[in-house]
């Protein structure tokens, strides 16, 4: 006997991205799940967002590594809550994990929440977390090819930081070509070109970050 | 790389739906992956073999539909594949396009006894 299903695999996965987000919201937390591939500077982009919006926003952060507690501790002494999810191999964090770490987290002091996803162009694309906003950060040493080779990744996020753009007129990367690529197939997403060595760009992306907060 | 999470969510699906017709035994689950999941059928099939064991779907062959990733042209709105490298409308050249199919990633169907 045949029975039709129909039912999209990550359902549950899902649903409890959906409970996250109705958490979030109860608290007023607008939460940022940030993307990229290993080494492109997720940390560095939420350390230099810390500074930018020091005195004027409560952030918190929630780290996601396969293994190791560096970035946690690195982001603990810029003095915000943090917590470290190991996924112990996991290639990606998915609802339930967060759901684990929202539990003990101290949502009731803090405004924006940043959940920093294991480096990885292809599993991440695929959980949705409970996330407000999908950030995804390439970095110019990748090369600009990376829209082509990971395209469900460019697809789904809502903003695309080009970082390391202090590194330009050293290496080959066409900004406009990488640009072009991204608007061609996801018409929405903001691009910035940051540099968290220079802090170029970072004003931008925050004043970016800090409209999307309110029209949550 | 996601093959045994992706594997996992798959079988919990398959089984809760077999309980639910009463089902003895699981002998075939159809799978529709879209080409962008970049889901490794052979991975699929390997976390499977681990995963079903002692199961109702242990020993269940895995059918899998493919989708291709295509594209809706924003400027004459004809439909075609995404090439790899070259991200334009075939009929007009048009470079801005909505992905309308290859992220599929469900169950479609299950036979059982």
């Amino acid at each position: 006997m045949e029975i039709k299903i129909l039912k999209d695999i990550l359902g549950a996965n899902e649903q409890i991205a959906e409970r996250n987000r109705r958490l979030l919201d109860s608290q007023g937390v607008f939460a940022v799940n940030v993307m990229s591939s290993p080494g492109a500077g997720k940390t560095s982009l939420i350390l230099e967002t810390i500074k930018s919006l020091k005195g004027k926003t409560k952030i918190g952060v929630i780290e996601g590594d396969i293994s190791s507690s560096m970035d946690a501790e690195a982001i603990g002494k810029a003095g915000v809550p943090v917590i470290q999810i190991n996924t112990g191999g996991a290639c990606h964090l998915d609802a339930n994990m967060v759901n684990n770490a929202l539990d003990s987290f101290p949502l009731q002091d803090i405004e924006l929440l940043f959940i920093e996803n294991v480096g990885n162009l292809v599993c991440p694309a695929e959980f949705v977390l409970g996330e407000h906003r999908k950030v995804l950060i390439s970095s110019v040493p990748e090369g600009d090819d990376k829209p082509f080779k990971y395209p469900l990744m460019f697809d789904i996020v809502d903003a695309v930081l080009i970082n390391k753009i202090d590194l330009l007129p050293y290496l080959e990367f066409d900004v406009q070509a990488f640009s072009q690529a991204i608007k061609g197939i996801n018409k929405k997403a903001e691009i910035c070109q940051v540099s968290c060595v220079t802090g170029e760009g970072i004003q931008q992306w925050v004043s970016w970050l800090l409209t999307e907060m309110g029209r949550k | 790389m996601h093959e045994l999470a992706i594997t996992q969510n798959m079988l919990d699906v398959v089984l809760e739906q077999a309980k639910e017709a009463g089902a003895k035994e699981v002998g075939k689950i159809n799978l529709v992956i879209g080409e962008m999941t970049g889901v490794v059928k052979e991975c699929v099939q390997f976390y499977f073999g681990f995963l079903s064991q002692g199961t109702l779907a242990e020993g269940a062959a895995l059918a899998f539909t493919v989708v291709a990733t295509k594209a809706r042209c924003r400027v004459c709105d004809k439909l075609f594949e995404l090439e790899e490298f070259d991200w334009a409308c075939p009929y007009c050249g048009g470079k801005e396009m909505e992905i309308v199919a290859g992220k599929e990633l469900f169950v479609e169907s299950i036979e059982v006894e």
